[in-house]
């Protein structure tokens, strides 16, 4: 990763994060905080100057929202099926190491994959192969292979809703690809 | 107070209410799964998982409770940051307990990461694993 | 209603408290004892939320976020510690 400057416009949407926690923080929205917090945000995004970020460049809000609402009824679902886990099966529950290749190189999507999956169901990651983009996770409850093939299915689906809220244009094209091939 | 008014304050107190029940049972979900769990590794998923329901739950009884808008950003906000911030944990304490065989063989069905690992450790090289 | 709910929430998070004190007192290894430590503390912050519920003000938020700041921190920093020193003997 070299260290180009950013545009600022592909600087704008974590600016503007920075300028919701900010408000959220002092929890006063009124214009002249607001305004302060921005050029807060600018001062340190220029100070404290980290390895940028490799936005998509999009962002789809129409498919942003049903993928919120589904994760928050995964996680939900998750809790309770390790209370279920926990108190029915105990010492006795059966898991996996499952690898689980992905499409995408990009690392912002690897690394939001790999934090959906760590909160849904039955998953958390334990090794990140970052040259191949492979995912290994450790799978509760995985007692065979069909386990193991749902659990992989199960990433790769998350994966791909991810590339359609903010994959490249390319990764978006190639999973339409695959998803008609 | 017309009575109205009464009945709305009675059904948001008694959804918040729920939620700080459930939401403390998911605490208790969580230290039945860190006793009985056989592993290390079963039991970071219940460290994790019901931890971030029950904050959730338990920010919305905090946020209904005080009944003015602007305590939600701050809850929301509080609710990102342990959802950023819990996976980072859980992988580190799984890779670590990885890598230091915290695994019991007999109650895996399937490693794949095994042979990998075996694989870069024979090499000391780049490994192309499909 | 919300004394009967301070009351049920109160005796559960015990129970819970306890379960982890027991996992840090007898976990076999230091990684247990990280994961149940870390559990403590978000007990201890649930214990935090449903004080503010109840009582109706905010002044524990700031302490609810720097409690998930030492759990996050400290499970990440003991985490790397573990693989690091037991890394050399089976290097050497």
């Amino acid at each position: 990763m070299t260290r180009q400057r950013v545009s600022l416009r592909q600087e704008l949407p974590l600016l503007v994060w920075l300028v919701i926690v900010w408000g959220a923080l002092w929890q006063d929205f009124s214009p002249g905080n607001l305004l302060f917090g921005a050029l807060i945000a600018v001062v340190v995004a220029r100070l404290l100057y980290l390895p940028p970020v490799e936005l998509g460049g999009r962002f789809n809000v129409l498919r942003a929202i049903p993928f919120a609402l589904g994760f928050l009824a995964k996680v939900v679902a998750a809790s309770f099926q390790v209370l279920f886990l926990a108190v029915v099966r105990g010492p006795r529950v059966i898991s996996a190491v499952v690898a689980v290749p992905l499409r995408s190189r990009s690392d912002l999507l690897v690394t939001a994959t790999g934090h959906v999956i760590s909160l849904i169901p039955g998953s958390v990651v334990v090794e990140v192969d970052r040259s191949t983009s492979t995912l290994y996770i450790h799978g509760i409850n995985v007692r065979d292979a069909d386990d193991a093939d749902k659990l992989r299915k199960e990433v790769r689906e998350t994966e791909a809703g991810l590339i359609r809220i903010m994959g490249t244009k390319a990764e978006l094209s190639a999973l339409n690809q695959e998803v008609g091939a | 107070m017309n009575p109205d008014q009464m009945s709305v304050d009675a059904v948001i107190d008694a959804v918040s209410a729920v939620f700080m029940v459930v939401g403390a049972l998911m605490s208790l979900g969580a230290a039945i799964g860190l006793l009985r769990f056989p592993d290390l590794m079963s039991r970071m998923h219940a460290a994790t998982k019901p931890q971030v329901l029950g904050l959730f739950l338990l920010l919305c009884a905090v946020g209904l409770q005080l009944r003015t808008w602007w305590v939600w950003p701050v809850l929301v906000v509080a609710w990102i940051f342990q959802l950023l911030t819990v996976p980072v944990s859980a992988h580190m304490v799984g890779r670590a307990g990885y890598r230091t065989k915290h695994l019991h063989p007999e109650l895996l069905s399937a490693d794949e990461l095994e042979a990998v690992v075996q694989q870069a450790a024979g090499e000391h090289g780049f490994t192309d694993d499909k | 209603m919300m004394p009967l709910v301070l009351t049920i929430t109160a005796v559960v998070l015990s129970l819970a408290a306890g379960g982890a004190i027991i996992r840090i007192a007898r976990g076999p290894s230091l990684l247990d004892r990280v994961l149940a430590s870390d559990v403590l503390l978000a007990i201890l912050g649930a214990a935090l939320c449903i004080d503010m519920a109840v009582n109706r003000h905010l002044n524990n938020l700031m302490l609810l976020v720097s409690i998930s700041i030492i759990g996050f921190v400290g499970s990440v920093t003991v985490a790397r510690f573990v693989a690091d020193r037991r890394k050399q003997p089976d290097e050497s």
